[in-house]
């Protein structure tokens, strides 16, 4: 009777420390969660999910606080690619947070109209654009995501987005 | 000497006897000649010559536009009387923008530099010098070959492979260049082992080329170079693929997604290597290969040495005409070869084979059957792959899962379409699915480089409002203790 009863307590205090241990790391695996999450995202850092960029969100992902359908560059696979990760239903992305582009674009700056101002310079998320204060600036296209953050700062409006060479 | 096999791979009738029965000759001079200035991989070249220019023989005509490209060189003297698109055979009669040369017959040559001893010159200096040459890979990748010189120089104890295994049906011009020409390959051999600085060379060739190996070997001997040596492999398609023919001779595999550089090897062609010797040595730059013309559509089948830019009617009018069982034109060899629309397009230095196919030629193709799972393709892939679960995903589209079962390893050899009973084109399925798949990946680095630069960026911006906090409070304290 006494050795049944020592294994018992013994197997149940095994499993509630496994459980503590394992309650104490949420930390580490919403950590993974984030990294799988934003591997699958476009890395556009554009923020049209209202979030600052494609971490931020996936880190609102994983914790539950925002939804899958908030990628416009990502389109239709990344909703999908989330729903599937997630476990969530799969569903288009919402216009709400702006259109899904046909092709992907780079942004192209007027060379001959830019004043040299650097407010593009501060506006873009992946460091793609060179120049200095009161010198031309210019789009490494390589680079460009296709955010469109740029767009808005010019006070000269030089800049449009253009389609990205294959 | 062991004769060592490629994994996989069909033993095929090889259809060479035909067409090696002849001795090499020079093709017949034409009128006109079309050079595509894209005609190797990378960028295109960029003319350096205008209409109406009058040009040299070995003259460049255009010259490298971009890291990735070549020079390309006048086979002819005469007058440029074009720069336009004309139809060219790498694009299957598409139209690629090419100098056109009118040939004046009268065969002046360019006055190149004197050539000097290339022992003098740094390996550096050697592979600026052979770039110079417009010399490319001739074995079908046509890659500029200094470029691959330069980034195969960086790795370590490296070992030179000259492929002379020509394995693919109906192709014979390697086997002509190692019977007639082998003592430029050997002198192209050291010129490129001092060019990379690499310790050892193996001439790869086939069992079944008795007389290319014998001519070899009495160059071999001839050069006395122990550093040169003579392997043979068995006479299975595809032994002479690069990363197959990487792994019969040195045991080796190449990374899936590296280059033969990682294990530390340089693969080149036997012809690129002749070219190699033929510039350095008798300063003549790449304007003229060795084309085999074969197929029981064609009258007289043969090897040829072919200024590049002769039209292939002119060089099937060279070799007798078109038979009246002529059914297609194919540039390359039965297995990896394209289908041409016609023969208005110049040869250009990818140009290793030209089949004027009747039906004898070609293999006859039943309408496509299911998959029945028999899995004899997969016995046959060289690559190791399992080309019955590439074709399942590739039904289906599904990227994912033919990126792990190794989509971008195909080489395209067609070993699973010979063998499939149901007749499937699965190469073609193959060939189709790729550039989806290239793109998914390409999408994918790019983001993982746009991810890294951002967060670069954000950690910089961290870094400078901290630092910034930083002197502002250090200020503060000052102000305030001067102020008590």
């Amino acid at each position: 009777m006494l050795p049944a009863l020592l294994t018992m307590v013994g197997l149940a205090a095994a499993a509630g420390l496994a459980a503590a241990l394992a309650a104490r790391r949420p930390a580490a695996d919403e950590q993974r969660l984030v990294d799988e999450i934003d591997a699958l995202l476009p890395q556009t850092q554009c923020g049209r999910c209202t979030f600052s960029g494609c971490r931020p969100y996936a880190a609102a992902l994983a914790r539950g606080e925002a939804d899958i359908n908030q990628c416009p560059p990502g389109g239709d696979a990344t909703a999908a690619a989330l729903a599937r990760l997630l476990g969530r239903e799969p569903q288009p992305v919402d216009p709400r947070f702006g259109l899904v582009p046909a092709q992907p674009a780079v942004a192209w700056i007027d060379e001959s109209a830019c004043i040299g101002c650097v407010k593009c310079i501060q506006a873009c998320p992946v460091d793609a654009i060179v120049g200095a204060s009161r010198f031309m600036h210019t789009v490494i296209a390589a680079q460009c995501t296709g955010c469109e953050l740029c767009i808005p700062p010019c006070p000269v409006d030089c800049i449009v987005m253009r389609p990205a060479q294959a | 000497m062991a004769t060592s096999r490629v994994r996989g791979g069909l033993r095929l009738n090889a259809h060479k006897e035909r067409s090696t029965e002849h001795a090499l000759r020079p093709a017949t001079a034409v009128e006109s000649l079309v050079l595509p200035l894209d005609q190797h991989a990378g960028a295109p070249a960029v003319p350096l010559v205008k209409r109406g220019d009058r040009v040299l023989r070995g003259q460049p005509l255009a010259g490298p536009g971009g890291a990735i490209s070549a020079w390309l060189h006048s086979p002819v003297s005469g007058t440029i009387s074009a720069i336009e698109p004309r139809p060219a055979p790498h694009r299957l009669g598409a139209p690629a923008l090419s100098i056109v040369v009118s040939n004046d017959g009268r065969d002046e040559r360019h006055a190149a530099p004197s050539p000097t001893g290339f022992e003098q010159m740094a390996p550096e200096q050697l592979r600026d010098a052979i770039d110079r040459g417009g010399i490319v890979g001739l074995g079908g990748a046509v890659f500029p070959t200094a470029a691959k010189l330069r980034s195969a120089a960086a790795a370590t104890s490296l070992r030179l492979l000259l492929n002379g295994a020509e394995c693919e049906p109906y192709i014979s011009c390697d086997d002509m260049l190692m019977r007639e020409r082998a003592r430029d390959i050997v002198f192209g051999a050291r010129v490129l082992l001092h060019a990379l600085a690499a310790q050892s060379c193996v001439i790869a060739i086939e069992d079944d080329t008795v007389q290319a190996a014998a001519s070899l070997e009495a160059a071999l001997s001839e050069a006395h170079d122990e550093r040169i040596r003579l392997r043979r492999v068995a006479s299975i398609y595809p032994a002479g693929g690069e990363k197959q023919l990487i792994t019969t001779i040195f045991g080796v595999e190449v990374p899936h997604d590296g280059l033969p550089a990682n294990v530390g090897v340089a693969c080149l062609n036997v012809g690129t290597a002749a070219a190699v010797a033929q510039w350095i040595r008798d300063a003549q730059p790449l304007t003229r290969r060795i084309v085999t013309v074969t197929g029981d559509g064609v009258r007289e089948q043969r090897n040829l040495e072919v200024p590049l830019g002769t039209s292939l009617g002119a060089l099937i009018y060279d070799c007798g005409g078109y038979t009246g069982r002529m059914a297609r034109l194919i540039m390359g060899g039965s297995m990896m070869g394209q289908a041409l629309p016609h023969d208005d397009m110049p040869v250009i230095k990818a140009t290793n084979c030209v089949i004027a196919a009747s039906a004898v030629d070609l293999q006859p193709r039943g309408p496509e059957m299911p998959c029945i799972r028999c899995g004899n393709c997969s016995v046959a892939c060289p690559a190791m792959l399992l080309p019955q679960q590439l074709h399942w995903y590739a039904q289906a589209r599904d990227l994912a899962a033919l990126e792990t079962h190794g989509l971008m390893d195909c080489i395209e050899c067609g070993c699973c379409d010979y063998v499939c009973p149901s007749q499937i084109p699965l190469v073609e399925r193959f060939r189709d699915m790729k550039p989806a798949l290239a793109a998914q990946l390409a999408a994918r680095t790019a983001a993982d480089a746009a991810r890294a630069r951002f967060d670069a960026r954000t950690g910089r911006l961290e870094r400078i409002e901290s630092e910034r906090s930083a002197v502002l409070a250090r200020k503060r304290q000052e102000l305030a203790k001067k102020s008590s």
